[in-house]
């Protein structure tokens, strides 16, 4: 199992965040980088797959999708300023900051696309 | 596995998207409304060198960054070793890096 | 506080390092009960044969740490009563590291490694110069009395999931002593300990899950003093030292 006690706390948690949300967005990557490609030859293809956004279950992808590359960021940002600025002791109040923000954003972005 | 230069290397990329991503972000939620299509999209973008220049430098040290981080991973979940590690280390950088650039120029040029 | 009459039932895992399983023992609840003292009770009135490995009893020597529950933790100073759950409890050796019988683990590479961060202290100076002067307030002082506490227990070695999938890294507390050590003026050695620390074992491996800060039993930092391996190493290969 994954998640064994000695697994249970606050900034492992965050970790396995992070490197969930790396390995979503290194997958996603591909797709989005071919469909704007489309945009080259085929912008018929690229509108037929864009329309696919309409659909309320594809908009809820998109969110989970924003909530990924910004909970990766500004999880990432933490560790940045972790690993190079002087030590600060606040470390599991500024992860669950980073999910909130993430969340926050995404839930604004989804707002928008309804 | 992980050289320290490998590591300074991610953190860098990881430093210069941290902006970009940002404005990744903001482009998202504004031109979300409305829906999407191509005509609006290809009209920001067309001939635009700043925005040439950001998806550019966005998609350079994505590449690199993707592909540090699924090193990590493959090492330490998959037992990837070695050349193979090297291999798909460059593999996953040279997939990216070809695809994000045919992408920016597909929306630019 | 606790009848007398109750009994605990503890898990111990038995066996070599070809394998082995838990065992279960009933064992009468104490009040002020330590695991250490379940232990020794188990060893004493039940199986003699059961190996494991203490000293002082006070927390100082580090050598009782073992797995409660699947959390690593010093025995010695670990009460029954704050991790007990319905009166059961699980017994393991530590993780990350080779069993050699029962509860008693091999040590070597964990002191291996902490002499691969460059652990030891090189002296600038011999017996006949006079004592260096040291500022208990300047900041690498600071920096360095704080992580000198370690006892050398591999709780943080045991807790760490980057040795558990990684396991030529140096671990936490290797890289807490190298630490402390290239925050000592008085130290010769600090070259040759910035290249092992940020050899392809180093310091740059880890990925901050503070397990190590998380059950240090002597409230120890292990993930800052990485972190601050990490900046020292890093501007090291931007100034050409590295």
């Amino acid at each position: 199992m994954m998640i064994k006690p000695h697994r249970g706390q606050p900034l492992w948690i965050a970790f396995l965040l992070h490197r969930i949300s790396g390995l979503g967005l290194a997958i996603f990557l591909p797709f989005h980088f071919y469909l704007l490609g489309l945009a080259l030859e085929q912008s018929e293809t690229m509108d037929g797959l864009l329309r696919w956004s309409d659909y309320p279950l594809v908009k809820f992808a998109e969110f989970g999708l924003v909530f990924l590359l910004a909970v990766h960021m500004f999880g990432g940002l933490r560790l940045l300023a972790l690993e190079f600025l002087p030590w600060n002791d606040r470390q599991k109040t500024l992860a669950a900051a980073a999910v909130a923000l993430s969340f926050l954003l995404a839930l604004g972005f989804l707002m928008r696309a309804v | 596995m992980l050289g320290f230069r490998i590591y300074l290397l991610q953190r860098i990329s990881a430093m210069i998207m941290a902006p970009l991503v940002l404005l990744h972000l903001g482009v998202m939620i504004v031109v979300i409304q409305g829906g999407l299509d191509s005509a609006e999209i290809l009209s920001r973008t067309r001939g635009s060198l700043f925005w040439g220049g950001t998806y550019g430098l966005f998609v350079l040290a994505v590449s690199v960054h993707a592909a540090i981080g699924i090193r990590v991973v493959m090492f330490e979940w998959m037992s990837f070793q070695g050349i193979k590690l090297n291999l798909v280390s460059w593999l996953v950088f040279a997939v990216l890096l070809m695809m994000g650039a045919r992408a920016v120029y597909a929306v630019v040029a | 506080m606790q009848e007398p009459t109750d009994s605990l039932e503890i898990s111990v895992w038995r066996g070599d390092a070809t394998g082995g399983g838990h065992i279960i023992y009933q064992v009468p609840r104490q009040p002020s009960q330590t695991i250490l003292d379940v232990v020794t009770w188990i060893q004493r009135e039940q199986d003699p044969q059961l190996a494991y490995r203490f000293s002082c009893r006070v927390g100082m020597c580090g050598s009782c740490a073992m797995m409660v529950n699947g959390i690593p933790r010093w025995t010695c100073r670990t009460h029954v009563q704050k991790v007990v759950q319905d009166n059961q409890l699980t017994i393991e050796p530590l993780r990350n590291l080779p069993v050699i019988k029962d509860l008693v683990c091999d040590m070597s590479e964990f002191f291996t490694k902490w002499k691969a961060a460059g652990g030891q202290f090189m002296p600038r100076k011999t017996r006949q110069d006079p004592v260096e002067p040291l500022l208990p307030d300047s900041p690498k002082r600071a920096a360095a009395n704080a992580a000198i506490e370690c006892i050398n227990c591999a709780i943080c070695y045991a807790a760490c999931d980057v040795v558990t999938w990684n396991p030529g890294y140096l671990g936490p507390a290797a890289l807490n002593r190298a630490w402390s050590l290239l925050n000592d003026e008085r130290d010769s050695g600090q070259q040759a300990r910035l290249e092992a620390i940020a050899s392809d074992a180093g310091c740059h491996n880890c990925h901050s899950h503070a397990n190590c800060t998380t059950y240090c039993p002597n409230e120890l930092n292990p993930s800052a003093s990485i972190a601050g391996l990490k900046r020292l190493a890093a501007r090291a290969v931007f100034t050409g030292n590295l």
